[in-house]
């Protein structure tokens, strides 16, 4: 294996269907109407030297290295500024060129300092590099006289120098070897979008400054890293890089972080990893990344990791370390000795959304044919089942439209419920970038987040709605389109039922649907919902993305499909540009989901009671399934605590942390006789479990995710598993002992299993991801190289289903005990529960839950910015500090659950959506008060959580 | 929200079922509901539901009652086969 070199084509490629040829030193190459000179010639197999371009950002001409002699042209263009033209005859190369490139060179030596040998650059210095390539042999000017180099000038301080920035935790900033290149600041803008960066001064005294000459950290930078990508010195560099060196080999693999699946290249020294970089043909990213994925890979190699199985009686016991096989025998014996006196249905197990589709596939094939029963489920009960049921309702399929590439075609976007800019960060800059272009926006959401107004964005309407009013604004919107004309009807009498149509449209038209109507139940302004449904419906390409603010509702469902009927009522759907897009929260939602993991279908999306399907599992896995469907998570935690389901298995996945109403799920843990635990860390459900399975990271296996937009992706092995075994492996150890054999040697032989039963995955192998690498699924007969855009033709249902969504409260209601709203959500440097990302130095931009508060409920409560406050609901309370923000709208209060010690979910309830049981996280009625310090259940759950993570010291046998 | 048992748990799940489906119109809302129910409910959970409905189904609403009858006697015919 060997370092991937990525060619870097100096500016970024031309989308233009017109061809043009030319001629650049004697060679003739046709490119497309647009391309930059210098890219047509690297596209011919000529590196024209450059130091300002590269191919991630506009050409800037700033350098005046990649001059070229145009004939018939007067002077020496720059050849990344200058485009192509038909019959051009270009030279690279001449006598002239030389001598101006080399006297540019000079300059740039004469100010940059000669540590080569020991700067963290050496061996990937793009200036280096150039030196060399333009013949540099002396510098006239010398490297004294005025510069930025040097701290002291002839013993006098020098106020050109700047000392090095190491205040952001991953990378350095050291002024001195800036060439003003302004890669990085085009960077930040037009790749990431933040506008962090900027060139403050000008001539000699020109310097990147973040922000108004703050630090990296103290600045609006989020880290991402693209500057650091961009930079051709030693500028900005890796902290790794710095300590461990340049690396010498490279493998390309898929972030285990949010549902857009970036590709990085994780470039490695041995078994030590130096850095991820995004990786340019990544689909889903295109060459970007955000501070998770690009540089939160340190838990991988944390100290807390648990590498060594462990078991104990009762949860009182400490740990006991063990062998393997002593694991694996403790569990089944009593997960078997469970299921011959509870009964066979006693026992499940939960799949995870971060684990690959090889291995969540496993888990559910050791539940449905290995225990016998239909109890599996997974993390997406909690997030997108809904997703899966209104889209399959009426679309007929459970998954996104589009595919990221689609936004670039976007005329007015739509985001509901969703926080693109801190929870699926690389799209939200891929979509920033759109909405720069010109593209119209639309925010639904009940807080005023970063999309609503930030750096050259704003939304043309922001819908503030009162948390838990998502239907009655969609059915308002719906009401606009219907009333005032709006509705594209040649597409819905061609794709959809047309007497189903009929009935909805007659229901959206009521008076009571109207935008005045329900704005006292939403507190939304009727007219900017009617401009927004006006510029949705007749804007051109209309998309919506919507994430766990549409989802995790007790009408979710209902929403989702309130939001698939706007689409079809519009025509937006079937094409690029449009679309129905559901953001998805973890790595690998959709694969787990694809794979089987609810208790009602197998995989591919197909009931478990359907004979004709049973039967093709039957005769693969040679055992008799059960044909009715097994318990979701809520039921399983019910039917623990009613002493009929007694054992659970869980791969990759803090159920006690992540999961509402915390003190029902720890009654329902607690009643359990057997918790089997699967995971890198003894997380929050460790605390209750009897068997701890240590897992491995995304780094140690090989496999596939599927990310937001079904693309198949693989995860590649770079170091062996620390903890000795990938977790496929681990699953395939438990159930051997539990007397279920499954035999493979490889993930790829799952893959070709899951092939061979799913008949939307049945083009898909490894074959097919290295030659392609990636696929969106369906990929078969009928796509066999995937399907980027779904519904082209037509629904996958036949005709696009209408229903009717009429709006019903959750009865989650505030009341003089409870006068606030409270809301959850994610922020960009943590993660989840934050297992991982609290593992890493991320913990410097959040180090801990925060309650967002508006000025006026603070004041009222004479609550103080930082202030410990104390948060209840009807469920629980528990304390944190306060933020006080206008993010939020007065009676609604936000906050992450990224840390234990807060546990939000101590707060939230167990309401959840009428058809998926996925938890109501985003409504709970709450009072928040002063508080001097943690709540005595705060307390007492740490004690727990400390006594419970105690392992027993080995005791050496005396000699 | 703090259901005192999973009894009750199922009786408000259930009429949660039913309150969407009373708006698809009056022909499916009983269809619709024994759909649902018999689609995602596993075995246990019907158990119970049953034996609330033959002990009278308090707190279920009209439409969601007679859903859970259908499915019971559903049930039952298909066990006597």
């Amino acid at each position: 294996m060997s370092l991937i070199h990525e060619t870097d084509y100096g500016t970024p490629l031309s989308k233009s269907e017109k061809m043009v040829t030319l001629t650049i030193d004697g060679q003739s190459i046709t490119v497309p109407e647009g391309t930059s000179i210098m890219r047509a010639a690297m596209e011919a197999g000529t590196q024209i030297p450059k130091l300002c371009a590269t191919d991630m950002v506009d050409a800037f001409g700033s350098c005046r290295l990649c001059l070229v002699e145009v004939e018939g042209r007067a002077g020496t263009p720059a050849s990344c500024t200058t485009p192509v033209a038909a019959g051009l005859v270009v030279h690279t190369q001449t006598e002239r060129l030389k001598k101006l490139r080399k006297g540019v060179m000079e300059l740039y030596i004469s100010d940059h300092p000669l540590d080569c040998l020991t700067c963290a650059a050496n061996g990937d210095c793009e200036l280096q590099d150039m030196a060399g390539a333009v013949g540099l042999r002396d510098v006239r000017y010398g490297n004294q006289g005025e510069n930025h180099v040097f701290a002291d000038a002839c013993g006098e301080a020098n106020p050109a120098w700047l000392p090095k920035d190491e205040s952001n935790p991953y990378f350095t900033y050291d002024p001195s070897k800036c060439i003003v290149c302004s890669r990085c600041v085009r960077a930040c803008e037009e790749v990431q979008g933040t506008f962090a960066l900027t060139i403050s001064g000008r001539g000699f005294d020109s310097r990147v400054s973040p922000g108004m000459s703050e630090s990296f950290l103290g600045s609006e930078c989020v880290s991402c890293g693209a500057c650091v990508q961009a930079c051709p010195t030693a500028t900005l560099t890796e902290k790794s890089v710095i300590e461990i060196g340049q690396p010498e080999h490279s493998a390309v693999t898929t972030c285990a972080y949010c549902g857009v699946g970036c590709t990085f290249k994780a470039e490695m020294r041995g078994e030590e990893i130096v850095r991820m970089v995004p990786y340019k043909d990544g689909k889903a990213n295109r060459g970007h990344s955000c501070v998770k994925g690009r540089f939160a890979y340190g838990y991988a190699t944390h100290k807390e990791r648990i590498l060594k199985p462990m078991i104990r009686e009762t949860i009182d016991q400490p740990w006991r370390e063990v062998s393997y096989d002593e694991a694996f025998t403790f569990a089944a014996q009593k997960m078997r000795g469970i299921q011959a006196k509870y009964g066979r249905d006693s026992i499940g197990g939960i799949t995870s959304s971060r684990c690959t589709n090889e291995e969540t596939y496993l888990v559910q094939k050791l539940v449905r044919a290995g225990f016998g029963n239909n109890n599996v489920d997974t993390c997406a009960r909690v997030c997108h089942s809904p997703t899966g049921y209104g889209l399959a309702t009426t679309f007929g399929t459970s998954a996104g439209t589009q595919d990221f590439d689609s936004v670039e075609d976007s005329d007015v976007i739509m985001v509901i419920g969703a926080n693109p800019t801190d929870a699926h960060p690389v799209f939200g800059s891929r979509m920033k970038k759109r909405l720069r272009q010109g593209a119209k926006l639309i925010v639904v959401d009940p807080r005023k987040i970063d999309l609503v107004k930030s750096a050259h964005i704003k939304a043309d309407y922001h819908l503030p709605l009162l948390p838990g009013t998502n239907v009655a604004i969609l059915t308002a919107l719906a009401h606009v389109i219907v009333t005032e004309g709006l509705v594209n009807e040649t597409f819905v009498r061609e794709r959809c039922d047309w007497s189903e149509f009929q009935d909805w449209a007659e229901f959206v038209a009521l008076e009571k649907n109207s935008p005045e109507a329900i704005a006292s139940i939403s507190g939304v302004d009727p007219e900017a919902i009617r401009g927004a449904a006006r510029l949705y419906a007749k804007g051109g390409n209309g998309a919506i993305y919507y994430g766990l603010g549409v989802t995790e509702h007790s009408q979710g469902s209902t929403t989702v499909i309130a939001i698939a009927n706007l689409a079809m009522a519009t025509g937006n759907i079937g094409r690029r540009g449009v679309g129905v897009n559901p953001l998805r929260g973890q790595n690998n939602v959709q694969g787990s989901c694809d794979m089987g993991s609810f208790p009602h279908e197998l995989p591919g999306y197909r009931h478990i009671s359907g004979d004709a399907v049973r039967d093709q599992f039957e005769a693969m896995w040679n055992v008799k399934l059960n044909p009715e469907p097994g318990l979701r998570i809520p039921n399983m935690f019910d039917s623990a605590i009613d002493g009929t389901f007694k054992g659970l298995y869980v791969q990759g996945e803090d159920i006690l942390q992540s999961d509402p109403n915390t003190s029902h799920v720890v009654q329902a843990l607690s009643s359990m006789e057997c918790v089997i635990v699967q995971d890198l860390f003894l997380n929050e459900t460790a605390n209750y479990a009897h068997v701890f399975l240590p897992g491995s990271t995304f780094l140690e296996k090989d496999g596939t995710f599927t990310n937001a937009e079904r693309r198949i992706q693989r995860v590649r092995k770079v170091m062996t598993p620390r903890n000795g075994l990938a977790d496929w492996e681990v699953t395939i150890g438990l159930a051997k002992a539990m007397g279920f054999e499954m035999t493979y040697n490889h993930p790829s032989e799952i893959m070709d299993e899951i092939a061979a039963l799913t008949p939307t995955f049945t083009g898909v192998s490894y074959q097919k991801l290295e030659e392609m690498g990636s696929v969106q699924w369906p990929c078969n007969e009928k796509y066999p190289e995937g399907s980027p855009i779904m519904h082209v033709d037509g629904f996958v249902r036949g005709k696009g289903k209408f229903v009717v969504t009429e709006y019903v409260a959750t009865d989650e209601r505030t009341g003089p005990r409870f006068p606030l709203l409270l809301t959850t959500g994610r922020i960009l440097s943590q993660y989840n529960v934050g297992a991982q990302t609290r593992r890493t130095d991320n913990v410097v931009w959040h180090g801990e839950d925060v309650l967002e508060i508006h000025p006026h409920d603070a004041e009222q409560r004479g609550i103080r910015d930082g202030d410990w406050v104390r948060l209840t609901s009807r469920a629980g309370e528990t304390t944190l500090h306060a933020l006080i923000s206008e993010r939020v709208a007065p009676g609604v209060v936000y906050t992450t659950f990224h840390h234990p010690l807060t546990q939000a979910n101590v707060i939230t309830t167990d309401y959840s959506d009428w058809a998926t049981n996925c938890p109501e996280y985003k409504v709970t009625a709450v009072q928040v008060s002063q508080s001097n310090g943690p709540s005595d259940w705060q307390k007492a759950y740490d004690e727990q959580a400390r006594n419970s993570r105690r392992i027993a010291p080995i005791v050496e046998a005396a000699e | 929200m703090s259901h005192s048992s999973t009894h009750d748990r199922l009786v408000y799940m259930a009429n949660q079922i039913g309150k969407f489906f009373q708006s698809q119109g009056r022909d499916k809302e009983v269809a619709g509901v024994a759909e649902h129910i018999k689609k995602f409910w596993d075995p246990r959970m019907l158990k119970t539901i049953y034996a609330h409905h033959d002990a009278g189904g308090e707190g279920l609403d009209p439409a969601v009652k007679d859903a859970i009858g259908k499915l019971k006697d559903a049930a039952v015919a298909k066990e006597k086969a």
